[in-house]
């Protein structure tokens, strides 16, 4: 089954490349459907607490015992849902607009490559297979945000891949470490030994390295810079595959591989992880507050956002690890959404401009108005929606963090991030105000655009209802994440 | 004792094939100069045939050797001979197509050229067989020395005869020593045979003679698979001859120089002691210095010679271990996607021949294709996805440096992997900018075949590394 995850999308991609222009984006919307389903037929079959399932283990390349070798657990499951859901709506939103410059065959087969590696990482049970699907990510999303992103697109693809190719590369010296450490590439077999074997200073030294690939990716201040110009530039479509699924593959990589391969060299690190991770909440909170573009400031928030993640990391606690899946998985909806919308707008007033828009989008168009301002109170974390328990949790994880880790720091930091919510709170209370109150602009009381149509609706309220569920029932990922979080610190 | 020995012709059919078939191209076109056209059918004709005689032969025994006295042989058939030759035939394949339309386009003789090319690679083939070092030499210097004038043929280009004349000195010296060490093995063990003189070698005393005579034949071979400090020729010759002489420089000729050491270093296992660390500072060296110049080069050519360089340290690293199987690995790699680079800058050059960095700005709007196919070479070599093949050759070279007890070289190599990235990545980058002004490209089909071939076998290999691991012999 988990083969299929993996083989349907490549042939997907296949098809649709040699498909007719005009049957590709409804080939998406199947391919991806299919996947979607076949996602929540893992989720409904899936044993709470039996470990890994759904496996598939073969010979893949002998001459170094790599293996192909795919499976989920509790830590992987919520972020292939994630995946294929939003992989899903981004197809479906093709069907709405493609921008420029259309070619929607291209289009829909990049999208679809893009998934193959997106499922493969969080599939992935064998580090060099990992880390291929970790790149195979890049090519796509680079001709997605170098071909169809804003005006500045060139520079923000080419800056978006030599940062992200960096980060990889470092990554991979990580990974090389561990092989030549133990002389396995088996995930299972080394998360089972929890560093049994591999030198304390090793352990540091390939943990440093997985840091700053996977908070590359994350992305970690201050290892964050490529990510404000990739989220801007890109395509609507772009951008929620970015901050809902490709952000998620560095924090996912960190709890998969780096916690419990490397405990030791973990424990020396945390407090650096933890230091940064604060540091880019609040950062990013600031950043947010001097934002003029409506997708810089969602995509700085992220930066926030992804620190509480990154914080729960670093706590090295069952609670804080699952704060941090818990956030992904939130913040993964929670922007998907505002991406979604924050691409209405820009679709209907042709910029993200904050100064440009003026105020009296809920006047205007009441439908996305109404949902940007629940998407905004959703990400700075109102209790009751899904933005909430991750960053709680994760605050509750640095006030007790692991036994050998420095309470007084972890508390400091908790203080600190409490800051960052607050700021978080100010940005988007700041931005509503600005957007969504005061009278429409002069300018734009003319155009003609409806407000927000079927297909966008139907996106927005599925998310808007998952925002919901995973808010008021946080159980429904916890009690999938909790038992593969414990089986992490064994 | 019988001095009229029985030839084993099936044995060494492969190289005898090309031999003719070198001879035929020369006669072709003396006979009907019209018949120019055909030269690069008849090659690559040669090179199948050749092909066909090598499986046949293998078909009807495995093992094989000719020249024999004893048990020992001065040509063998074994796993690594058929392994090279089969090797050198596909590449022969590629390296022809490509030359087919430089050749026209720069006015070569076409049957000098292809007859120098198709002698240089007889050579070739009777290196993959020779145990015996004459033979190894003779064979050494079959391969050189039609080099030497392949690279000077372009005789309008006051370039390449400087070319033609620094890799003429280089090649002569680095033949004296090889033959230098050569005689003081066949001295200290009283054998010329492989065999032989790995047994004088283990029997005798420790001699620092001996030690010298290996160490030299090594520096000789240094010099032919650009090795550094052996390694100035390599950028200026690459950059002087045409670019398929470059391409057949980089992969061929470097391939029979490392098949040459492998050779002389199976046979020199009892000194293993006195060259393992020479060979592994070689590489550690060759990386990082080939890798370092690679980073500030703004012509292509001479960034792949750069390029190449370094790559050659990665292959040279499981000799120091040593383990020869992912070196053979290694090298099957490299030259899929070598040729592949070389092939779009042949196809580049073809059409803008300054080859500096700029020329390649804007190519994927210029010809999308090609664009994606160098792009995609470039990751092989830089050994990233999706260029798997690369990173499987890498890891399989970085395993036996672990499992080797070399865990510095292979943090060494590591690092270089990093370091290459930026070279690799920032040519790639150039592709996709967008140029002054869109001229479309046009890549000559023989060219575009190649390069076809090129990526069609990296592509396949990367999803199925097995295919080419699983033939390599000493590759578990």
């Amino acid at each position: 089954m988990s083969t299929l995850l993996i083989a349907i999308p490549l042939a997907g991609c296949l098809l649709v490349a040699l498909a007719p222009e005009r049957l590709a984006r409804a080939l998406g919307v199947a391919v991806t459907g299919v996947l979607l389903v076949l996602a929540l037929v893992m989720v409904a079959r899936y044993r709470l607490g039996g470990g890994i399932q759904y496996e598939t283990d073969v010979a893949w390349i002998p001459g170094v015992d790599a293996r192909f070798h795919l499976g989920v657990d509790g830590i992987s499951l919520p972020l292939v849902v994630l995946t294929a859901l939003l992989s899903f709506l981004c197809a479906v939103y093709t069907l709405h607009a493609l921008p420029e410059p259309g070619r929607p065959r291209a289009f829909t087969s990049l999208l679809l490559a893009l998934e193959v590696g997106m499922l493969g990482t969080f599939l992935a049970l064998d580090l060099l297979l990992f880390f291929v699907f970790f790149e195979v990510v890049l090519i796509p999303m680079y001709f997605l945000i170098g071909t169809w992103g804003g005006g500045n697109r060139r520079y923000a693809s080419t800056k978006f891949i030599l940062y992200t190719l960096l980060g990889s590369a470092v990554m991979l010296l990580g990974l090389l470490g561990i092989y030549a450490a133990t002389g396995t590439l088996d995930m299972v077999a080394l998360s089972a030994d929890h560093g049994a074997g591999i030198s304390r200073g090793v352990q540091i030294l390939c943990f440093l390295a997985l840091f700053v690939g996977f908070g590359v990716k994350a992305p970690m201040w201050p290892l964050h810079t490529w990510l404000p110009d990739a989220h801007t530039e890109a395509p609507t479509v772009g951008s929620v595959l970015l901050a809902g699924v490709l952000l998620k593959m560095g924090t996912y990589g960190l709890v998969r591989i780096g916690l419990p391969i490397l405990p030791g060299g973990a424990l020396v690190l945390a407090p650096a992880l933890g230091v940064l991770a604060v540091i880019g909440i609040c950062y990013g909170a600031l950043c947010c507050l001097a934002q003029r573009d409506l997708k810089r400031l969602v995509a700085y928030s992220s930066v926030g956002h992804m620190g509480f993640v990154l914080l729960g990391i670093a706590t090295l606690t069952p609670i804080g690890v699952n704060a941090a899946l818990f956030a992904n998985l939130a913040h993964g909806v929670i922007t998907g959404l505002l991406f979604f919308l924050a691409g209405s707008i820009k679709e209907r007033y042709g910029t993200a401009d904050l100064d440009v828009l003026g105020g009296g989008l809920a006047t205007k168009f009441p439908a996305l108005g109404g949902l940007l301002a629940f998407a905004a109170i959703a990400s700075l974390g109102l209790p009751g929606l899904a933005g909430f328990w991750g960053e709680m949790l994760a605050m509750l994880g640095a006030y007790r963090p692991a036994a050998d880790l420095n309470r007084p720091l972890f508390v400091t930091l908790m203080v600190l991030a409490g800051i960052g919510t607050v700021l978080a709170a100010a940005y988007f209370l700041v931005l509503l105000r600005r957007l969504n109150a005061g009278a429409v602009a002069p300018r734009w009381r003319d155009i003609a655009y409806a407000d927000l149509g079927a297909l966008e609706l139907a996106i927005a309220a599925l998310l808007l209802v998952l925002t919901l569920a995973l808010g008021l029932y946080p159980r429904l990922v916890l009690g999938i994440t909790d038992p593969a979080v414990r089986a992490v610190f064994g | 004792m019988s001095y009229a020995q029985g030839i084993d012709y099936a044995a060494i059919a492969p190289p005898v094939v090309v031999a003719v078939g070198a001879a035929g191209t020369l006669l072709l076109d003396l006979a009907t100069p019209r018949a120019r056209r055909l030269l690069p059918v008849l090659a690559i004709g040669t090179f199948l045939a050749a092909f066909a005689a090598l499986a046949l032969s293998v078909a009807a025994d495995s093992r094989r050797g000719t020249f024999c006295t004893g048990t020992r042989c001065s040509y063998a058939v074994d796993d690594f001979t058929i392994f090279l030759q089969a090797f050198f035939c596909l590449v022969g394949v590629v390296i022809v197509l490509l030359c087919a339309s430089t050749v026209e386009q720069d006015r070569m003789p076409a049957g000098e050229f292809f007859f120098l090319l198709l002698t240089s690679f007889a050579g070739m083939l009777t290196l993959a067989g020779a145990r015996d070092l004459l033979v190894l030499l003779l064979a050494l210097e079959v391969v050189t020395l039609p080099a030497l004038v392949l690279v000077g043929l372009r005789r309008a280009d006051p370039r390449a005869s400087e070319a033609a004349l620094k890799f003429f000195l280089i090649s002569v010296m680095s033949t004296a020593i090889t033959v230098y060490g050569m005689s003081l093995l066949y001295g200290v063990t009283g054998g010329l045979q492989l065999g032989a003189i790995s047994a004088g070698l283990a029997r005798g005393p420790n001699s620092p003679v001996a030690a010298a005579a290996v160490l030299l034949v090594v520096a000789g071979f240094a010099f032919k698979v650009a090795a550094v400090p052996f390694h100035g020729w390599a950028p200026d010759t690459y950059q002087g001859a045409s670019v398929p002489v470059a391409a057949y420089l980089s992969v061929a000729s470097k391939a029979a120089g490392f098949a040459g050491l492998i050779l002389v270093l199976d046979a020199c296992a009892a000194y293993a002691g006195s060259w393992r660390p020479v060979l592994a500072v070689l590489a550690a060296a060759t990386m990082t210095v080939g890798n370092l110049a690679a980073l500030r080069q703004q012509h292509v050519i001479r960034l792949l010679a750069w390029s190449s360089i370094a790559q050659a340290g990665y292959i040279l690293l499981p000799l120091a271990v040593p383990d020869a199987g992912p070196a053979l690995a290694y090298l099957g790699a490299y030259a899929v996607m070598n040729l592949g680079a070389f092939g779009c800058a042949a196809a580049v050059a073809a059409r803008r021949p300054r080859s500096a960095v700029a020329d390649y700005r804007g190519l994927f709007s210029d010809s999308p294709l090609l664009a994606l196919a160098l792009a995609f070479f470039l990751t092989c070599l830089a050994g990233l996805p999706p260029g798997l093949i690369g990173l499987i050759a890498k890891v399989v070279v970085f395993r036996s440096a672990v499992t080797g007890n070399l865990v510095w070289l292979a943090v060494v190599m590591a690092v270089n992997t990093v370091v290459a990235l930026y070279y690799y990545v920032r040519l790639a980058a150039v592709l996709f900018e967008p140029a002054a002004g869109t001229q479309r490209l046009t890549v000559p089909a023989p060219v575009a075949a190649a390069v076809a071939m090129a990526a069609a076998a990296a592509v396949a290999l990367g999803f199925w590394p097995q295919a080419l691991l699983g033939v390599v012999p000493g590759l578990g």
